[in-house]
């Protein structure tokens, strides 16, 4: 029998969460919401008798002190049939009548708002929720979990759709009903799946159906790419099956195969032959770094660590899914990504997450926000809080991130999600062999994610919503979690041979990729799946969350599976390794699919691109000087990008595991920004890693190139800041571009490659790893947004003593400042730029040879102990860096401009303040070590610009001397921590 | 695997209990053994199995984490297991004068349960269960990592001493710390059981941030009337390496965190109270 169960807080404790959604509400502008209250529904169907119920209510759905619960028999609660509980007092939640007769306005109407995910969605309280039931003794069938919102105010019918659609819910996977007590989650038929083997007609198809054929299947290939596809079954006088074009279609896809980047590219007359191979992986295989130990072939990159570890790194984007569906998007986002390190070597202990967002401004007025997207606001909250669930559940630190804000990624949201992890040395090889059995480990295999691989390579459209509902999902981190502690146990007994992550593609992808040498079977009906229905080919392309694929000799067989099992994990075989070199796949016996590896992984006909590049020309900025730049800093350090993010950090557990040594937040009260984050993975070993991220979309504006170099330049600032050095730093690079097949966006591609690989060679740091996401832009109607070109680059340096680590807050009154590096005259993409409404030309270049001088000169001091403090000048140049440093440290400062060093053509005050020059540092140094100092830096440009004060004043001088800044710090920080309170 | 921790006989041993979502227990164990013990970390379902196993620990320790993803409520799904298939022997664990923390998600567990605080005069029990006291969303109604100063308002815990002032952090959603009305807070209080109560940097009472829940009384930890369980919301596993300290780059390394201090006190009662008196 079905049971509705409803928990609410009490009436007379504070309903925070009903708070909270009020206020949202608000300010998507309905301020006529009286009152707000949740109830947690739970719909069980068990057998189970009304003791048992009430049971379940008292002891498990329940909080005695601060809820009350209700329960109805049947699933929709206009029964009559009601018994309350715990609390003695009669307790309609917030009953009808009971509310009615209490309205404080006359006209005050009461809507019910039911929230229920649509079916297939995974929702991971509905598991628990059964294994409480069963610690109770008890056993319920299956639990549906919905929120029902009672919303009292002055409303329309529109109104109240306004706030379920906008504030309530995501219809991509959640159904929404408005007064309704007839029950749509009634149970619809679980539908048995009837096996048919589909075979579509291409051999004789002609270029238009073979299209219509890619189209409708959602397999995105072009129409060369079909004619191969049909060229293969030409000559093996069969047409192809649906599982076989989907693993094709997926095998070739953008996201998995980078034919872009590995494509040839005619570039302003030059042909390059794989663009990737000839920049990216081309530093790294010049530099030749002895301490590199496994680079681009695995799911992330490996570098050495102690003698006993390595550490690998990976960063991934999920953009598409957190456009449409934030929550689930950066939650599965952040799963994936720590998958892969799971599934590198055989199986690495994910020791830190990073994240790094790109919105659009959260105050953009709602009229600006496209039909078919979501406000910025809204994904922006959605996006942070899907990090934060899956990380901090998992227990993996979050210590390292950046957000940037630009109207063009309004429609089009960029989530880059990385995870570090710790692999023992002997666990970095890994290798299948023929007789293997192949296992599938984790979650259950539902309908959701199909064609997430293929969704993510193609431009969102309006539309995208709908077509591609199925794309998104919601992970379950806490199955991830059960998964990572029993795996490194298995990996640790030596257990499985090859292992693998399912992520976009799902096991075709894994089996695939594990099988390419070997050839593989697999017996789909063996997956376990959430619940009947799927079709094989659903099976095989499924994404659902939180599998990896292990490669396990038949003689561990039942050790493995035992080991899993201790731990309720789910383990099941699914096929083995052949040596046929051929993809077999069965569905109760009957074959329906059977390719040669070789085909699906070196058929795909190399595309041809053309890419030119045209250097733009920006209006250039005229901005008449001043004699009080005060104002002007507030507002940069107020500006989107600048300002603190420390809402968004505090919410990440960035100290679990125990080995945060610099925090993201420091000073004398825990809330300046630092730059690089400092971890020792080993607790009682002071060798650490230092991770930090750089990117300046504003410079890819006027050059990918120089915005290339100067994020690795500001990625290499930020570690050299906190004590790291150039000898062990590893390169991580993600783009994210608009759309490819346009050649002027290709240029820009090609620019920032070539800028990566002067650049990366210049500071010989290899690249270890990187991720491509094209064709982000969105389509509406005859007009497309495209995103800017986006390069982040990641990095992390392994550094031999965490005690010597320095933060970037001033520490005494007293100490000297000084400023390495020259100063240009680069204000092109700065944001003193910005806040007049410039973009400007003179965009910031990098001279590497002068960089890593100054870089090993500092890392030289520091590991003399002679830096007290250190920031980098990145955006907001010199007045920014100083102000935070200033700010953070809970001291004023005294500075002089005239001290700068300047490069020619210098010549105000605005420049030398805000000018985003590379490779320039701020460093606080005690006054006994002036001479020591100097002596260590005596050939790189250098000033002793000024000294900390124990005052609280930030001031200054001009060229000429006079006051140019002159303001309390404590303002200073209330301008740069304001924008972001939220 | 484990090490039978009998064949260890001159340390106190620790057992940390851990399940689906448990996430401190690597750090928690470091801090244990830095502080002497000798330490296990078991999964539940070996427990439960075995349940004599528990014989062999005179520390029990419930680590931070998301039990079971915190669904429901934080804690609530394995204090409703432990409830019904570990109390017996949690309560024999304690009547034998040995040790139970639970940090974080473990406190949480435990006061969901019923085994904190158990003031004075209400005896546990299975069907009796009232409970008064919980552990409700933050005033601010989200996750936040900070650090916060604690100062120990009671001698009855063997885990600190009055008055001492320690420096870690908290990291939860669900912490706020309430009881049922204010007379069982008041109750509470005069059985000594307040053991932790969130301060400012000088030990005076205060508000948010420095009590980043909004707790009843800025309670940030009990005790049960033997003052042998010790709940806390704070993590003192975070804070037993200098490095750890938010400010060690500027105040200089000290020699260890404070945190450690929980976990030293509950060693030497095993090797001074427990032992010798049986001795």
């Amino acid at each position: 029998m079905e049971r509705r169960i409803e928990v609410f807080t009490k009436k007379d404790f504070p309903d925070t969460l009903g708070n909270e959604i009020k206020s949202e509400i608000e300010n998507i502008g309905i301020t006529s919401v009286d009152e707000i209250r949740i109830a947690q529904v739970y719909l069980i169907d068990g057998d189970l008798s009304t003791e048992d119920v009430k049971c379940i209510c008292n002891e498990l759905l329940t909080d005695g002190l601060t809820q009350d619960c209700v329960y109805y028999n049947g699933l929709s609660d206009s029964s009559t049939n009601v018994w309350a509980g715990p609390s003695a007092r009669p307790a309609t939640p917030f009953g009808r009548a009971e509310r009615a007769g209490k309205k404080r306005h006359k006209d005050n109407v009461v809507y019910t708002i039911e929230v229920a995910r649509k079916q297939g969605v995974m929702d991971p309280v509905e598991s628990t929720v059964i294994k409480g039931i069963r610690d109770l003794g008890l056993d319920a069938k299956s639990v549906k979990t919905t929120r029902k919102f009672l919303i009292t105010g002055v409303l329309t019918l529109d109104q109240a759709e306004t706030i379920a659609n906008k504030v309530l819910a995501n219809k991509i996977i959640e159904d929404v009903f408005i007064n309704k007590h007839n029950l749509f989650y009634e149970k619809k038929e679980a539908i048995d799946y009837v096996f048919r083997k589909n075979i579509l007609e291409i051999l004789n198809a002609e270029d238009e159906q073979l299209q219509s054929i890619s189209e409708k299947g959602q397999l995105y290939l072009n129409i060369q790419e079909m004619k191969a596809v049909q060229e293969y079954f030409t000559t093996l006088s069969r047409n192809p099956t649906d599982v076989e074009l989907e693993t094709i279609a997926q095998t070739w896809s953008e996201h998995c195969m980078h034919k872009t980047f590995k494509g040839v590219i005619e570039y302003n007359g030059e042909c390059i032959d794989n663009l990737l191979a000839n920049t990216i992986m081309k530093v790294t295989s010049e530099l030749n770094k002895p301490w590199c130990v496994s680079v681009f072939k695995d799911n992330a990159g490996i570098i050495e660590f102690d003698e006993d570890y390595d550490i690998c790194f990976k960063v991934e984007t999920h953009n598409h899914p957190s456009a449409i569906e934030p929550y689930g998007g950066a939650n599965t986002g952040i799963g994936g990504v720590i998958r892969d390190t799971l599934g590198t070597g055989l199986g690495a202990k994910p020791i830190l997450n990073t994240d790094v967002f790109c919105f659009g401004p959260l105050d953009l007025p709602e009229e600006k926000v496209p039909e078919g997207a979501l406000h910025p606001k809204r994904i922006f909250k959605g996006v942070v809080a899907g990090v934060r669930d899956y990380g901090n559940r998992m227990g993996i630190p979050t210590a390292n991130g950046a957000i940037f804000f630009d109207e063009r990624y309004t429609s089009n949201p960029l989530v880059y999600c990385g995870n570090v992890g710790l692999i023992p040395k002997d666990k970095c090889g890994k290798e299948s062999y023929e007789g293997d059995l192949i296992l599938l480990v984790g979650g259950r295999t539902g309908r959701d994610g199909i064609h997430g691989a293929t969704f993510s390579s193609v431009e969102l459209t309006q539309q995208s919503e709908v077509v591609s509902g199925g794309a998104v999902q919601i992970g379950n981190p806490i199955m991830e979690k059960k998964v990572t502690d029993v795996l490194l146990m298995a990996r640790d007994k030596g257990l499985y041979n090859n292992i693998t992550d399912c992520g976009a593609g799902g096991l075709s992808s894994a089996v695939g990729e594990m099988g390419k040498d070997l050839g593989a079977v697999v017996d789909l009906e063996k997956v376990p799946l959430k619940y009947e229905g799927l079709s094989y080919s659903e099976i095989w392309i499924s994404e659902a969350q939180e599998r990896m694929v292990l490669s396990v000799p038949p003689e561990n067989k039942e050790e493995i599976k035992a080991v899993f099992q201790q731990e309720d994990v789910e383990a099941t075989f699914i096929g083995e390794f052949t040596g046929d070199k051929r993809l077999h796949l069965r569905y109760k016996g009957e074959i329906v699919a059977d390719i040669e590896m070789d085909f699906l992984h070196n058929g795909l006909p190399r595309i041809k691109r053309k890419a030119i590049w045209h250097s733009p020309s920006h209006e250039e900025p005229k901005i008449a000087e001043k004699k009080d730049y005060g104002e002007d800093l507030k507002k940069v350090l107020s500006s989107w990008n600048v300002c603190s993010k420390e809402w968004v950090i505090r919410q990440y557990d960035h100290e679990v595991q125990g080995g945060s040594v610099l925090k993201p937040l420091q000073g004398i009260n825990n809330d300046g920004p630092g730059d690089a984050c400092v971890i020792r993975p080993l607790l009682g070993s002071n060798k650490g890693i230092a991770v930090s991220n750089g990117m300046n979309p504003r410079y890819g504006d006027i050059d990918p190139y120089h915005m290339a170099a100067s994020a690795i330049d500001e990625a290499l600032r930020q570690i050299i800041s906190v004590g790291g050095n150039l000898e062990r730093v590893a390169l991580l690079d993600n783009f994210s571009w608009g759309n490819t097949n346009k050649p002027e966006c290709l240029g820009g591609l090609v620019r920032a490659a070539k800028g990566c690989y002067d650049t990366a060679l210049g500071y010989e740091t290899p690249f270890i790893s990187g991720k491509d996401s094209l064709n982000n832009e969105f389509k509406l109607g005859d007009k497309t947004v495209s995103i800017p070109p986006s390069l982040l680059i990641s990095t992390v340096c392994v550094m031999s003593d965490v005690t010597k680590a320095i933060s970037m807050d001033v520490k005494e009154h007293g100490n000297l400042i000084y400023i390495l590096g020259l100063t240009k005259n680069e204000l092109g993409g700065s944001h003193y730029y910005y806040i007049h409404d410039f973009k400007g030309n003179s965009v910031p270049v990098v001279d590497t040879k002068m960089g890593k001088r100054i870089m090993e000169l500092l890392s030289s001091a520091t590991e003399k102990g002679l830096v007290r403090s250190c920031h980098d000048c990145s955006e907001g140049g010199l007045a920014v860096a100083t102000a935070e440093m200033s700010f953070a440290g809970g001291y004023g400062m005294e500075l002089d401009l005239s001290l700068v060093p300047i490069d020619k053509g210098v010549d105000r005050d605005d420049i030398i303040l805000f000018s985003e020059s590379n490779t320039r540092f701020i460093v606080e140094v005690q006054p006994q070590n002036q001479k020591e100092l100097e002596d260590v830096i005596n050939d790189i440009p250098y000033g002793r610009i000024g000294r900390v004060v124990g005052n609280d004043v930030f001031t200054v001088l001009s060229q000429s001397g006079k006051k140019s800044i002159s303001e309390k710090i404590s303002d200073l920080k209330e301008a740069w921590q304001a924008t972001l309170r939220l | 695997m484990t090490i039978k921790a009998e064949t260890l006989n001159n340390k106190p041993k620790a057992i940390i209990l851990r399940t689906a979502g448990t996430n401190c227990d690597n750090e928690t164990k470091y801090a244990l053994e830095k502080a002497g013990a000798f330490v296990d970390l078991i999964h539940i379902n070996q427990v439960l199995n075995e349940k004599s196993l528990l014989g062999l620990y005179q520390i029990l320790v419930l680590p931070g984490g998301f039990t079971y993803g915190d669904d429901i409520a934080a804690g609530k799904v394995l204090a409703n297991q432990l409830r019904h298939h570990l109390l017996d022997e949690l309560i024999q664990f304690v009547d034998d004068g040995k040790l139970i923390i639970g940090i974080c998600n473990g406190f949480q567990v435990l006061v969901k349960m019923g085994l904190l605080p158990r003031i004075n005069d209400i005896q546990y029990s299975l069907n009796g269960h009232k409970q008064e006291f919980t552990l409700a969303y933050n005033d601010s109604n989200k996750f936040e990592d900070r650090w916060v100063y604690l100062r120990a308002f009671s001698n009855k815990s063997v885990f600190i001493d009055k008055d001492t002032i320690l420096y870690i952090p908290v990291a939860n959603a669900e912490g706020k710390f309430m009881a049922k009305n204010e007379e069982k807070l008041r109750m509470l209080s005069e059985s000594e059981q307040i053991v932790f109560k969130y301060v400012d940097e000088e030990g005076n009472i205060s508000g948010y941030p420095w009590d980043p829940s909004g707790s009843m009384g800025n309670v940030a930890g009990v005790c049960d009337p033997t003052g042998r369980i010790l709940g806390m919301m704070p993590h003192p596993e975070r804070h037993v390496e200098p490095t750890q300290h938010p400010r060690w780059t500027r105040e200089g390394l000290k020699a260890e965190g404070e945190g450690i201090i929980i976990f030293r006190k509950a060693v030497d009662y095993i090797k001074e109270k427990m032992w010798k008196k049986k001795l």
